[in-house]
Order: structure tokens, then C-alpha cells, then sequence
């Protein structure tokens, strides 16, 4: 132990050091670019970045590509402080909420093509260099399609029943309301209207919901299909066409036969399936520092040369029209197949609404597959969803009010504070406390400083709202407990109703419980049968348990999902054991429910038994022996002597544990993800979807966790008097 | 149930005790062979199946993700790895640093202010962190700490205090005070009998609580992910999620990366097998 903690210790040494020698490239001199490509895209980004730098030797140029999951909260923190890039590269449907948080500065340079012009301007004010088209396409698997003609949807699903048993005519993920977008385009139906009001309701919507259900019920598509299957079953040649995007090509294995055009024509409406479309633009940070280089770059990375050299290095669907008719790239034919589509598709509507719709859309389209509701009715309610996540912040309140009523209580606790100060007792009692101080006053400082301090300004914040200013940029206005009433009213809603706070409340506290009930039953009982002195390889079993926290929890919590799958899942496959239907896990909440809780029982039953193995071995062994001289059996052991004195040692970790477990948020979010229609939500999610998926209502997310935190407050004082009055 | 008069097991108890345990090790370990089967795997076809056996064994996953470089040829997994055993350690060595000699004190000294500070502790756990990171990002470049390993070692560790805090208090209580006043009789002041009696008398504690400090640090990925903006400072779950993108994740190398990031906390479980019992042993958590 001591020799291993050397080898850290020193191998730490050798990495500061090595970090310190070099020395970190100085923003000021250097034209920063973010990206958030994965491997193979970031490749043709170098490739064109690399030209540029050996036509333009006086640039220097640092690209940071950065995780997806955590780009955007990066560039929105970053760009206002001032850390932000010159130069980023992302989608256009998050342009509008990048305007309204001020992070871009438009660009002059006229775009010709009226497509990625449209795409890239809002108010009349252009962001951007357009760099490539992103759409879904069909692909075809060429061995299975077998020379039929595809071109409409029709065509593929009567080949259903030609195809080898477990492969389907289509891999399609329609639970997805982006992805299924084209069949509602193909009725006549759509998301978001000219005039920006959300438009996904009527004949034309139903129609194209109740087909994507009998898409799946007549086995042409497969059930909760996620991307991963998706590209699971086309790669492994179990899918004769798939609906997927550019993303898709680099993981196809090479001797698979495949080739990819636009989505095929609905015959029933005689309309294309068109997709949405996304332009992914070079944009200009505000606040840069070198806004002419960044502009030039951008320009160079949208050219004809830095196209080219994108498309052939990292497989870029380029939107540069000329650089397709160049020689160069006459032979990239899948490349132009994702071309045509992403031409055929339609734009996203530049909107600051677009992005809400998604959601409503997709808890619509889950609700009527599940056969939960009606079409029409799953419809409307997704309408009402959409209208009441997006609803105007609540009024402008003056803080006049509270700044006073905040001046007062310092005032009062100033006087407070003087008044017991002159108390001698007290002084005494703090000059006595000297030692101690000496001994806590940097813990006090640093968790002070970083972890009490943010959290009081994120509760702060929840007394805000950001409201667009006469610019239309989104700005911080005070607005009193607004935030408060509306949470507490259930949004003026059914107070027990559909995602109130009470609901899920309820919710939250049941998964405590249950969560509890699991952690402690499994803990405890392995801990008593490993503590026996007569169990062999207690040491070997130990280890193999406690495996479940070596491994990061974002990573197992997304297997414990894929187990679950109804079709593919290997719960389902054990339960076919035994002649069980398979189960639709994630339609049902206590099904959900169940699955949320075996993950989470499954991540936390090793800290329950280490813990309570610790706890036992504090329990005096000579009690057992007095016991054991009473003729006391197994049963009156455990009830009387193990589980009294064993309780009180695990309180502590209980509480903990409870804490923990209310606020766990990784296993909801990653393995039912709120599924069915967001009954399976806790508080700690309704917060982090507020914050992050609904419009960034920051302050509503922050009320939430004021109100959580007041929660577990009083449950644990709540605890620690009953606790207090047992002992008594 | 520790003790001498147990009776010798039956032959049937002692079955059922191992079936048992058996049972829930295979609970335990199944999700995480799915994890190493689809690691291993060439290829995945999806098919329903009960036992996680990889459709053939190829490390060729592995090799991808350890193997890969940047484009100036620096070899990434390698940068990666040694930047989190860097930032893993160093989070693990400061929060014992802040958190030892404080502990000590709420299990030795009674002083103003204890009770409310204890408290204060216990209710940073229950404050989701939802909205205490804008602060925390404006904070930390208020002092100049961003992009930096030492404003994120800063960040994780201070998160780790609090559960140390309860931890060493816990094992602190649980050493006999006679131990270090008979230092201190015989003329060492309180710092060094501290730092030569108690602090070795806690080493089991010390190395359970560096490990889950460690460990924190070791898979955390958001908040560095938000806080650095140099590829040469990312940590090795950042990579990890290079594999998780908008639409081209690819699993099996994610599988792949998991397993490997695992490694290391495994053979410190391995190693500290011993002490993670006895280190929550003496006194566990007291809240």
C-alpha cells in the first residue's frame, strides 16, 4: 500500500512537471477553433485547417475539439467570460438560441445559395460560413434489396416478408420526432408552421403517427428502436434499408454492400419523405479579439479548395455547390448520395422555437405507439406541453422590495451577531475554540469558497428569469418567487396532474424508498453471510462485488438500458426462458420504475455491504457469547442483538445514502430517461430537463433545487428527532 | 455474527450461503460482461441473448483506443491517461490534506460553531449541483484557475471533503484518545502526535477515502469537459466520450475505453481490498 501510493505520488510528479514545460499557447496571439467532431470528421477539419496554415505561415491556429454532451454549455459559458473561441463550428438549429445568448457576431459575406442563406439569418443579420449539409438518407443494403426498386415507402414494405426471419425492411428510429419528421412532411403535416406556432396536430399529423404504428405492429420496422440499433442491425446486415445520416458510413463494415440515396416517395400521398436538413456553419465568436482572421479562416474552410480537402479527409457532406461539380470529386459517389439527400430535404426553419418542439413531438409520437391515448389526443397534449414549456417568463419584478427586505435581515443579523459578541461566555468560549480553528480554517475556507458559495448563487438564481431585451438578446431580470408559485401551483394545473411537482414528488420519495429498501436488504444479508467465520473465499467474493463501482456509472447505467430493450434485450431473452412475453419495459411506469430501481439497487448494494461489514465487526463478540449461554437460537440473534446494535452504526450511511439516491440522476436520465411520458421522472431530473432541454430555464431549475434541498432539510431533521426520541 | 460459539455450519447452510452469494455476484458481474463482450467483439449483431459471450475475441477496439494519436502524432491515450492519474491523485492527496486535520478537530475539540459546520457539511449533499455551475465556472475564473489541472483538482477535491469529512471523523472517534495524550505526556505537542500516532493509526481510513476521492476525479467528465478548453490537459473520460457523439457514437470502442478507464480502479480495489472494510469499519460514516 505505502509502495503504491510512492508510485502515484511520483508518477503525479513526473506529469505536473511535464505539464509545466509546456507552456500553454496563449490565446492572445492565437486563433482558437472549436469543434465538437468526433474521430473522423475532426480529420478533414485538420486536413483543411493544416492548408491554411502553410499558405498562411504569420497565423497561428489552435483547434480543441470538445465531448458533444458538453458543448454547448461549454460555449455558453465561455464566450460571456471572455474564454470562448474565435472561431466555432456547429449546427444552425441552435443559431437562434446562440443570438439570443449573444455569443456570435453576424458576418457580411453574402451566401448565394438561398437554402443556406435562409438558414444561416435571423433578422435579417447573416451567422456563419456554411460547411456542410447534414440529413437523414435511405440507405440500402444493395445484397438484401437485391436489384428491387425502392422508391417509395410502399416498395420496401412489401418486401417485408421476402426477407430472412429477424430482418427487417427497415431500421428506423420513429419514437424520434426529428427522425420521423419526413413522414410527417410526406402527410402534409409539420412541426413548426411559417408563423412559428407549433403545428404538429390535425388529420394530416394523425394520419402519419397511426402509420408510423403500423409500421411497427406489421413487423416492417423494429420495436424502440434507438440509433445504436439503428446502425446495429444495418451494419450487421439485419436491416435491408435503414434511415440514418452521414454518421452512419464510417462504422459500416467494408464488405458490406451498401449504397444511400433520398427517402423514397409516400404512394398513399404521392409526397416525398422529406427530412429535415441542418447547415453546420464556421461561426464567429463575439467578443473576438481577431475577427478578421476568424473570418478569413471560416472562408477558407467554406472555399472550394477547403471543402474539397474536408469531403476526401473526413468524409464532410460539403455545402459548397461548386466544389461538387470539381473533377476531384467525381468519384465520391456516396458522398454526393448524401448530398442529394440532405438538397432534397427541408431546411430546419430557422426559429426559436423549433428546437422546443422536438420533445412535446416525441412524448406524442411514444404515447400513441404505446397505444396510450388517441392519436388526436396525444397530439393536443403534446401542443399543450409545447405551449407551456415555451410560455413567456414570468413578469419583471422590481427587487427594490427585496433588496430592502435583504438589507434588513443583514442589519438584524449584524445586531444579532454584535449582541452575542459582548457576551463574556461566548467570548471565552471562542477564545477557547482558537485551537480548533487553527485546525479546521482551510477546510472551512476552501469548501466555503467552492462548494458553499456556488451553490448559494445557483439559489440566487432561481429569483430570475432571462427575458429578451429590446435587442432580442436574453437577459437576467429579476422576477421576484415567481419561479416558486408557478412550481408550487403546478404551472396552474392539476395539482396532482401529469409532471406537478407533487406527482413527482411522490414519485421521488417512493424510489427512495424502494431504492433504500434494496440497498440495505441486499447489503446487510451479504454482509452477515461474508462475515461468517466458516464461509470460504469470503476475500474472492468481496472483490467480485464491489465490482459494480469500479466501472463508471454512466457507462453500466447505458447497458442496464440496452438489457432491458423489448425485442433485443437480454432481460427479455431470460424471461423467454421461462415462456414469458416479452416485456415492453419503458411503456409501462412500473415496469420503468422497476428497471430505474434494479439498475440503481444494483450500483449501490456494494457500499451498503462494506459498510455494514465494517458496522458488524464493531459489534462485541462476547455479547453473542452471553446469548449464546441464554440458549438464545439464530433468530433471536439477529432480531435482538445484530440488527439493534447494527442500525444505529448505519444510520449515518442510511441518511447518506437516502440523500444520494433522491438525487441520483444519471440512472433516470440514462436508462429510462423519464420514459413512459415522463412518469418515471425524480425532482433532480425535472430540474436538469428545465435547465438543459426546455429553453435552458436556468432559474425554474434552480427554484426546483432550492425546493428539493428544503425537502431533504426537513426530511433529515425530521429523522435525526425521531432518531433522538428513540434513544431517549 | 463474528464469534466463537457459532455452531459448525450444516452442510445445507453453508450451500445456500455460497448459492446466495453466488446469486448476486452474478447479478453484480452480468451487466459488466455485457460491457466486455461488446468490447470484444469484432462485430455486433443484435440478437437477443442471455449469456454475454463476444461473436469472436478481437482486441482490436482496445487497441484503437489506447493506440490512438492526434494529429501531431502524440500519442492521445497515453497524454490522457497520464493527465487523469495526474489529476486523480493530486484530487485524492488534496482532499485528505484539507480534510484530515479538520476531521480531527470535530472528533477532538468541542468549539462554536461545530454543530452548525457539521451541519452546513452534511447539507452540501443535498443541494443538486444543477445550477452551481455557472458560479463555479465564473469563480474559478475569477482566480484565474481555468483550463488549468489545478483549478479542476481545486473543484474535485473540495466536492470530496464533505463524505472525507464524515469518513475520518468517523475513524478519528473510533482511536483511543489515551493514545496520543500519552504522547503528549511524554512532551510531543498535538501536531506531532497527530501525524505520528493517529494518522497511522487511520491508515485504513485514509486509503478507503483517498480511493473514493480518487475515484470521483478518475471518471468525472462534465465539469472538465467544461472547465478545460486545451486537448493536452483532457482527462481520459473525455476521450471515452469522444466515442458517445450526437449520432456517431460507437459503442464497442466505448465499451472498449470503458473497460480500460476501469482497469486502475480495479487493481486499487484489488490492492485495497483489506482496507476498504476496515476503513469503514472504524466508525463508518457518522453524519
Amino acid at each position: 500500500m505505502r509502495r503504491s501510493a510512492l508510485v502515484l505520488a511520483s508518477l503525479a510528479a513526473l506529469t505536473s512537471a511535464a505539464a509545466i514545460s509546456t507552456t500553454h499557447a496563449q490565446h492572445g496571439e492565437t486563433l482558437v477553433v472549436w469543434h465538437a467532431y468526433g474521430e473522423s470528421e475532426a480529420r478533414g477539419l485538420h486536413a483543411a485547417i493544416d492548408a491554411y496554415r502553410a499558405d498562411h505561415p504569420g497565423v497561428a491556429i489552435d483547434v480543441v475539439g470538445s465531448p458533444f454532451g458538453a458543448y454547448a454549455t461549454k460555449l455558453r459559458q465561455a464566450i460571456p467570460a471572455g474564454n470562448g473561441p474565435d472561431l466555432f463550428i456547429d449546427a444552425h438549429d441552435r443559431l437562434p438560441s446562440y443570438v439570443e445568448s449573444g455569443l456570435l457576431e453576424s458576418i457580411d459575406a453574402p451566401i448565394e445559395d438561398p437554402a443556406l442563406c435562409a438558414a444561416l439569418t435571423l433578422d435579417d443579420r447573416t451567422y456563419g460560413v456554411p460547411m456542410q449539409w447534414k440529413s437523414l438518407a435511405l440507405f440500402i443494403n444493395d445484397e438484401l434489396a437485391n436489384g428491387v426498386e425502392l422508391a417509395t415507402l410502399e416498395d420496401i414494405e412489401a418486401q417485408r416478408d421476402r426477407l430472412p426471419r429477424g430482418t427487417f425492411a427497415m431500421a428506423w428510429e420513429v419514437s424520434n420526432a426529428y427522425a420521423a419528421a419526413p413522414l410527417f412532411h410526406a402527410y402534409g403535416a409539420e412541426l413548426l408552421d411559417a408563423e412559428g406556432h407549433y403545428a404538429l396536430e390535425g388529420e394530416a399529423a394523425e394520419r402519419a403517427v397511426v402509420r408510423l404504428r403500423d409500421l411497427i405492429d406489421e413487423g416492417t420496422l423494429p420495436d424502440e428502436a434507438s440509433p445504436t440499433l439503428v446502425q446495429d442491425l444495418f451494419r450487421a446486415g439485419r436491416a435491408m434499408t435503414a434511415v440514418s445520416g452521414p454518421w452512419l458510413a464510417p462504422s459500416l463494415p467494408e464488405d458490406l454492400s451498401w449504397s444511400v440515396r433520398p427517402l423514397p416517395v409516400v404512394e398513399a400521398t404521392g409526397r416525398d419523405m422529406q427530412p429535415f436538413s441542418t447547415v453546420e456553419a464556421a461561426m464567429i465568436a463575439r467578443g473576438t479579439a481577431h475577427r478578421e482572421a476568424a473570418v478569413a479562416l471560416a472562408t477558407y474552410l467554406g472555399s472550394v479548395e477547403g471543402s474539397i480537402l474536408r469531403a476526401q479527409r473526413g468524409g464532410h457532406i460539403i455545402a459548397n455547390a461548386e466544389a461538387w461539380g470539381d473533377p476531384r470529386m467525381a468519384n465520391e459517389d456516396r458522398l454526393r448520395g448524401f448530398y442529394e439527400a440532405a438538397r432534397a430535404a427541408r431546411p430546419m426553419p430557422t426559429h426559436r422555437l423549433m428546437a422546443a418542439t422536438f420533445l412535446p413531438a416525441e412524448r406524442a409520437i411514444r404515447r400513441v405507439l404505446r397505444r396510450d391515448a388517441s392519436a388526436s389526443d396525444a397530439l393536443i397534449e403534446g401542443r399543450n406541453r409545447f405551449l407551456d414549456e415555451t410560455r413567456d417568463p414570468p413578469p419583471v419584478q422590481n427587487p427594490t422590495y427585496a433588496l430592502i427586505g435583504v438589507g434588513l435581515l443583514g442589519l438584524f443579523v449584524a445586531l444579532y451577531t454584535g449582541r452575542r459578541l459582548s457576551d463574556p461566555e461566548l467570548r471565552a468560549a471562542l477564545v477557547r475554540s482558537r485551537t480548533a480553528y487553527a485546525w479546521t480554517a482551510h477546510a472551512v475556507i476552501a469548501v466555503g469558497l467552492l462548494v458553499v458559495l456556488p451553490l448559494l448563487v445557483g439559489a440566487v438564481t432561481s429569483f430570475f428569469a432571462d427575458a429578451p431585451d429590446t435587442t432580442g438578446e436574453r437577459v437576467s431580470h429579476y422576477v421576484g418567487v415567481a419561479h416558486y408559485i408557478d412550481i408550487l401551483t403546478a404551472r396552474g394545473g392539476d395539482l396532482f396532474g401529469h409532471g406537478s411537482f407533487y406527482l413527482v414528488l411522490l414519485v421521488t420519495v417512493l424510489w427512495t424508498a424502494v431504492n433504500l429498501v434494496g440497498h440495505l436488504g441486499l447489503g446487510i444479508s451479504l454482509a452477515l453471510v461474508l462475515n461468517r467465520p466458516s464461509m470460504r473465499l469470503r476475500g474472492f467474493y468481496r472483490v467480485l462485488l464491489v465490482l459494480p463501482w469500479a466501472v463508471p456509472s454512466y457507462v453500466t447505467a447505458l447497458a442496464w438500458r440496452g438489457m432491458f430493450h423489448r425485442q433485443l434485450g437480454a432481460v427479455n431473452a431470460l424471461l423467454a426462458l421461462f415462456d414469458v412475453e416479452p416485456v415492453s419495459f419503458f411503456a409501462h411506469f412500473a415496469t420503468a420504475f422497476s428497471a430505474n430501481v434494479a439498475t440503481n439497487v444494483w450500483l449501490g448494494f456494494p457500499f451498503m455491504m462494506v459498510v455494514t461489514l465494517g458496522a458488524l465487526t464493531s459489534i462485541p463478540t462476547d455479547v453473542y457469547e452471553a446469548a449464546a449461554v441464554d440458549g438464545a437460537g439464530l433468530r433471536d440473534r439477529f432480531f435482538r442483538i445484530t440488527l439493534p446494535l447494527l442500525l444505529p452504526a448505519l444510520l449515518p450511511a442510511v441518511l447518506m445514502g437516502a440523500v444520494w439516491t433522491f438525487n441520483m440522476f444519471n440512472v433516470v436520465f440514462l436508462v429510462s430517461a423519464g420514459e413512459p411520458d415522463g412518469s418515471t421522472e425524480i425532482l433532480v431530473s425535472e430540474a436538469y430537463r428545465w435547465a438543459f432541454t426546455r429553453g435552458h430555464q436556468t432559474g425554474y431549475a434552480a427554484a426546483y433545487a432550492v425546493l428539493i434541498f428544503g425537502i431533504l432539510v426537513l426530511l433529515s431533521r425530521l429523522t435525526a428527532r425521531a432518531n433522538a426520541a428513540a434513544a431517549r | 455474527m463474528s464469534n466463537s460459539t457459532e455452531r459448525k455450519p450444516t452442510l445445507l447452510t453453508s450451500v445456500l450461503s455460497h448459492a446466495f452469494v453466488l446469486l448476486l455476484v452474478c447479478f453484480a458481474l452480468y451487466p459488466l460482461l455485457w460491457v466486455i463482450s461488446l468490447a470484444l467483439s469484432p462485430s455486433t449483431t443484435p440478437e437477443a441473448r442471455v449469456i454475454p459471450i463476444p461473436e469472436g475475441v478481437s482486441l482490436e477496439h482496445f487497441a484503437a483506443v489506447a493506440g490512438r494519436t492526434d494529429d501531431d502524432g502524440s500519442w492521445l491515450f497515453g497524454r490522457q491517461l497520464f493527465a487523469s492519474i495526474f489529476v486523480a491523485s493530486a484530487t485524492a492527496l488534496t482532499a485528505i490534506v484539507i480534510a484530515t486535520p479538520a476531521a480531527y478537530a470535530l472528533s477532538r475539540f468541542t468549539f462554536v460553531g461545530k454543530e452548525a459546520g457539521m451541519r452546513t457539511l452534511f447539507f452540501t449533499q443535498m443541494f443538486p449541483t444543477v445550477a452551481a455551475s455557472v458560479p463555479l465556472y465564473l469563480l474559478l475564473n475569477a482566480l484565474d484557475l481555468l483550463d488549468t489541472h489545478a483549478g479542476l483538482i481545486l473543484v474535485y477535491a473540495t466536492t470530496a471533503v464533505p463524505f472525507a469529512m464524515f469518513q475520518l471523523r468517523g475513524a478519528f472517534d473510533a482511536i483511543p484518545r489515551d493514545l496520543e495524550e500519552a504522547a503528549m505526556v511524554d512532551g510531543a505537542t498535538r501536531f506531532v502526535a497527530f501525524v505520528k500516532v493517529v494518522l497511522p493509526a487511520a491508515r485504513p481510513a485514509l486509503a478507503v477515502t483517498a480511493l473514493f476521492a480518487f475515484m470521483s476525479a478518475w471518471n468525472e467528465f462534465i465539469l472538465a469537459a467544461t472547465f478545460l478548453s486545451s486537448e493536452h490537459l483532457y482527462t481520459l473520460p473525455m476521450l471515452l466520450q469522444s466515442y458517445a457523439g450526437e449520432h456517431d457514437a460507437s459503442w464497442p470502442r466505448f465499451a472498449a475505453g470503458a473497460v480500460l478507464v476501469s482497469m486502475p480502479v480495479m487493481a486499487l480495489f484489488y490492492v485495497l481490498q483489506r482496507q476498504l472494510v476496515s476503513g469503514l469499519t472504524s466508525g463508518g460514516v457518522k453524519g
